[in-house]
């Protein structure tokens, strides 16, 4: 019924919310000042979007059209105060340097958009997948975003990822550049808008390539054909075209 | 002609019944939802307050070590404390606990909790003072401060918090009590400056009022691992 790998496809690539759809845009700035905060950042918000999936998914049937979104919203909300309060208590360590920013995914307008769009129309297996897809598509943008802030900003790649990841990651905190004084621009929010347009330009300039290169092997199937044909089978066809 | 006009009030009504029953149900819908996930809520806290409880004293214990190091006392700080009502800025209506650190019976330092404004919200700083009024040592614990920027002020970060060990009222003058840029001794962060600023402030503040309350906070008639004594308005 659902096409699993094109859900994968749109999800991670094709239909990435903040590539694509240019959603969740907030949250996006304001936390990728460092590769690690993006992970920590994508990875919990995936959390939440797997859940809260999963669960307008099951309820799909019994959620009336008319309240669907306050009912969504309180939904969405519960699953992020939930995921809070749980690693706040099983996961300390990890809350004290995610814990400013897990409020926040209330407002991540990919997770309504999704419940909305997808899990309120689909199965749970296909709406769980969508989920987990549509997340760590948001989590590649933010770390690929975190990381070239960080390194134009600060000169380091993944710092103080042990903190997230525990000490055994240590080795991901890079500092690529000693003594690099730091490009404060890159830090500050204007300079995740620049990163972010310059993402978005190569994403569209990667998908432009992609669609030149179908048009040209078309055209050259197309000729290949054509030669391959004797020039009688071209007289009944008539010119090509 | 009969026929269709026989099936076709039931089929009418339907619709209408259903509408009805729709119009009851969506606030039946959205009123069983938030009673569910209000339910789900309560019991998510009831179960994990006490973990949270335990966590959070092991950060207090944790904080408190690294302000008060466990070879200067041989006392439990945690339940040797004295709480003064102090109408300042930076005490909460609860008051500041002093969680008083001794050697042999004998208070050598006391160590409680400052709160500065940062750039956003508040920033919970502990500090330990020596009985002779010279800072063991500050650490912020709890802030909401710009990461990447702000947050310079961990110690995990950088060490730019050890800089106040070794300070007192009377080593430091007035006007060195502030950030390079307000022409003090404290550097501040290249982007943020609120931050730095707001910790000295709230350091110093607190100094000022350990110094002014010094009898009281260091009283001795305090046996330790007694109730919390209660001196209003000191």
């Amino acid at each position: 019924m659902a096409d699993y790998r094109q859900i994968m496809r749109d999800g991670i690539w094709e239909n990435n919310a903040v590539l694509v759809q240019m959603l969740a845009l907030c949250p996006l700035l304001a936390v990728t000042s460092t590769a690690t905060n993006g992970l920590g950042m994508g990875l919990a918000t995936t959390a939440v979007l797997l859940t809260s999936n999963l669960v307008v998914s099951a309820l799909r049937n019994i959620i009336s059209n008319e309240v669907r979104i306050p009912v969504l919203i309180l939904l969405i909300a519960s699953i992020v105060t939930l995921v809070d309060l749980g690693m706040n208590a099983f996961m300390h360590d990890l809350h004290k340097v995610l814990g400013l920013f897990i409020p926040l995914i209330v407002t991540n307008c990919v997770i309504l958009a999704r419940a909305e769009a997808f899990a309120s129309r689909q199965s749970p297996a296909a709406a769980s997948l969508d989920g987990l897809m549509t997340g760590l598509g948001f989590t590649l943008v933010l770390v690929v975003l975190g990381g070239v802030r960080e390194i134009i900003g600060s000169g380091t790649l993944f710092s103080h990822a042990s903190l997230l990841l525990g000490n055994s990651f240590s080795f991901l905190d890079i500092t690529l550049i000693e003594g690099y004084r730091g490009f404060l621009l890159m830090i500050l929010p204007s300079g995740g808008f620049l990163a972010l347009g310059f993402l978005l330009a190569g994403k569209k300039w990667l998908d432009l390539r992609k669609q030149d290169r179908e048009a040209e092997a078309t055209r050259r199937a197309k000729i290949a054909t054509i030669n391959a044909m004797s020039d009688e089978e071209i007289m009944q066809q008539g010119e090509p075209s | 002609m009969h026929e269709p006009n026989q099936i076709k009030p039931p089929a009418d009504s339907k619709p209408t019944g259903g509408i009805k029953q729709k119009m009851a149900y969506h606030p039946a819908l959205l009123g069983g939802i938030a009673l569910i996930a209000g339910a789900l809520l309560v019991f998510a806290d009831a179960g994990t307050k006490g973990e949270i409880a335990a966590r959070q004293a092991e950060d207090l214990r944790a904080s408190l070590t690294q302000v008060v190091g466990d070879d200067v006392h041989d006392n439990a700080l945690l339940s040797d404390t004295i709480v003064l009502h102090a109408p300042l800025e930076f005490s909460d209506a609860s008051g500041v606990k002093f969680y008083r650190a001794r050697k042999d019976g004998k208070v050598v330092a006391a160590a409680f909790e400052v709160v500065g404004m940062g750039y956003s919200g508040e920033i919970r700083i502990m500090m330990s003072v020596q009985t002779d009024g010279t800072i063991m040592g500050v650490r912020v614990i709890q802030h909401a401060e710009t990461p990447g920027l702000g947050d310079k002020i961990e110690a995990r970060k950088t060490d730019w918090i050890k800089r106040f060990t070794g300070l007192s009222l009377g080593n430091r003058t007035e006007a060195q009590w502030k950030v390079k840029k307000d022409g003090g001794e404290f550097d501040q962060f290249s982007g943020a400056t609120i931050t730095p600023r707001a910790v000295v402030r709230a350091v110093h503040k607190g100094l000022a009022y350990f110094n002014a309350h010094r009898a009281e906070i260091l009283d001795t008639k305090t046996l330790p691992g007694g109730p919390d004594a209660e001196v209003p308005h000191g």
